[in-house]
């Protein structure tokens, strides 16, 4: 277990040196979500000033969407990026001759995520709360539950494009840009899913985040805990997450057959 | 028992039979030559013993652990390096050195790099960007970084390719003393005849995924009649009769 662990931890050092001496890394981290959250923070202010009361609420959802749905674009890009960093600096071919197991080092991927989670996040926060006085705290500890599944949320995402990565080589790494940001107009992050058409409602019920940003808005709208909702979406993630691990396993041992670890980065 | 033991190892991919049928042992503390020319399934059977690649068929034993079942156990008393695999360049050499400590769960892991900085003359390189560092140099931190665990088996895809001679004499240099003070078994990919001969107990000289003749480089030498490996291998590459 201790040399399990140690194991993890060397890949996660190994990501703690790189952007410890890469300010460019740095700011690209919390780049999107501070811009994001300008943008939408600002067209929130103005609805808010135009019309009182329900807009004002309306305009703390948006800032609470954009906040919390940037925990999964971030938490999923945390896990891609560090896996493609490796596959960009060639090193992926002495990592995987080391005694670290693919479980080892999907922890230490999901690692990385979280740290890069939160430095991505605490700009946009203290924005938030300085530029709108928005407290997205105010949510409570309920808060602490929509990170968790959202982020979850964005592994499962993560691992089924390192799967396509194994799959298909470098030449799939556009993917880790664009899958998640694809899921946006399914996940329900500033309409409720009744805004869908019909037809679009069971791919939207299908993912966790359209449950949890209807937790998000009923925690915000009306001050209680849409345990429903919430529940829905934890079971969700459970079976994306196992699905996610069977099929990145699968692609790992496919990949070690056609000899497309030795061949990754081309 | 060997280091390595390897039985009727097949690899079949993309509709081609790149490694048919070889079985070979490293005994420990030995060290093996597999010489061939490009293609000849060199790579391909490195990668099946470092456990990139699952073979067709066949049987790779590692010091007494099957790599098909228990490759992990085999891979910490194992380490390999090769120019065409490089270490991260935007962390300084003793970034990587640590990195590779903790993946191989090296005790004392400051003591360890201090022995190695030394050994392998790399005090003033540990500071440095890997990336900054020369084609020598970087040979120099591969190494360091593929005795970081001390092996009981080195595995080495062509350690001096694109070195000069001064710093290609001190890396086979570092090689023979880690062999006899260490007992490091080594198997050895190369191009370069003459670290062969200086190297190898043995040679393994492969041909379109074949093992097409073996022995000791004087054994070899003797057999074809010729004054050095590099016309032995000749030879074999040119001559059709040979594998196919």
């Amino acid at each position: 277990m201790k040399a399990s662990l140690r194991r993890v931890w060397g890949m996660v050092y190994r990501h703690v040196a790189l952007y410890r001496r890469s300010w460019p890394r740095l700011v690209e981290i919390a780049y999107w979500p501070t811009l994001e959250l300008l943008i939408w923070g600002f067209t929130a202010s103005f609805f808010a000033h135009a019309h009182a009361g329900p807009a004002v609420l309306g305009g703390g959802a948006l800032i609470a969407g954009v906040l919390l749905w940037e925990v999964t674009l971030r938490g999923q890009l945390g896990v891609t990026f560090t896996f493609l960093e490796e596959i960009w600096s060639r090193n992926l071919g002495h990592v995987f001759v080391s005694p670290l197991r693919p479980g080892e080092m999907i922890g230490a991927l999901l690692t990385v995520s979280i740290l890069r989670t939160l430095i991505g996040l605490f700009p946009a926060t203290i924005i938030a709360y300085f530029l709108y006085s928005f407290n997205i705290f105010g949510m409570g500890a309920v808060l602490l539950l929509f990170f968790i599944l959202l982020l979850v949320m964005g592994w499962w995402i993560a691992l089924l494009i390192v799967s396509l990565l194994f799959r298909y080589g470098a030449g799939a790494e556009a993917l880790a840009w664009t899958i998640a940001f694809g899921v946006t107009p399914v996940a329900c992050v500033f309409y409720p899913v009744t805004a869908l058409p019909v037809w679009l409602q069971p791919v939207a019920l299908a993912t966790p985040a359209a449950h949890i940003f209807e937790g998000m808005r009923t925690a915000l709208l009306s001050h209680t805990i849409a345990w429903n909702q919430l529940g829905a979406a934890a079971a969700l993630n459970v079976v994306w997450m196992a699905l996610a691990i069977v099929v990145f396993a699968g692609q790992f041992r496919a990949a070690r057959i056609r000899g497309a670890l030795i061949s990754i980065g081309e | 028992m060997n280091a390595i033991e390897v039985t009727n190892l097949t690899k079949r991919y993309a509709g081609m039979l790149a490694v048919d049928d070889i079985s070979f042992c490293l005994p420990r503390g030995g060290v093996i030559g597999l010489l061939g020319g490009n293609g000849a399934g060199k790579t391909t059977t490195i990668s099946m013993l470092l456990g990139l690649l699952v073979p067709t068929a066949g049987r790779i034993t590692i010091l007494g652990h099957d790599m098909a079942r228990d490759r992990f156990a085999a891979l910490a008393r194992m380490n390999f390096s090769s120019p065409y695999i490089a270490l991260p360049s935007r962390l300084s050499v003793i970034e990587n050195l640590r990195v590779y400590g903790h993946l191989y769960d090296v005790p004392n892991l400051a003591q360890r790099i201090d022995e190695l900085a030394t050994q392998f003359n790399l005090k003033t390189l540990l500071p440095r960007l890997a990336g900054e560092l020369s084609a020598g140099q970087k040979t120099r931190v591969a190494l360091a970084k593929s005795f970081i665990n001390r092996p009981d088996i080195l595995l080495l895809d062509e350690p001096t390719a694109s070195l000069d001679p001064d710093t290609g004499d001190f890396v086979r240099t570092m090689l023979e003393r880690e062999r006899t003070e260490q007992k490091t078994a080594i198997l050895l990919a190369s191009h370069n005849m003459a670290e062969v001969e200086r190297l190898c107990d043995h040679v393994l000289m492969m041909k379109a995924g074949k093992i097409v003749d073996r022995g000791t480089p004087g054994e070899l030498i003797s057999r074809y009649g010729r004054e050095d490996l590099e016309q032995v291998f000749l030879d074999i590459a040119r001559n059709p009769e040979i594998a196919a």
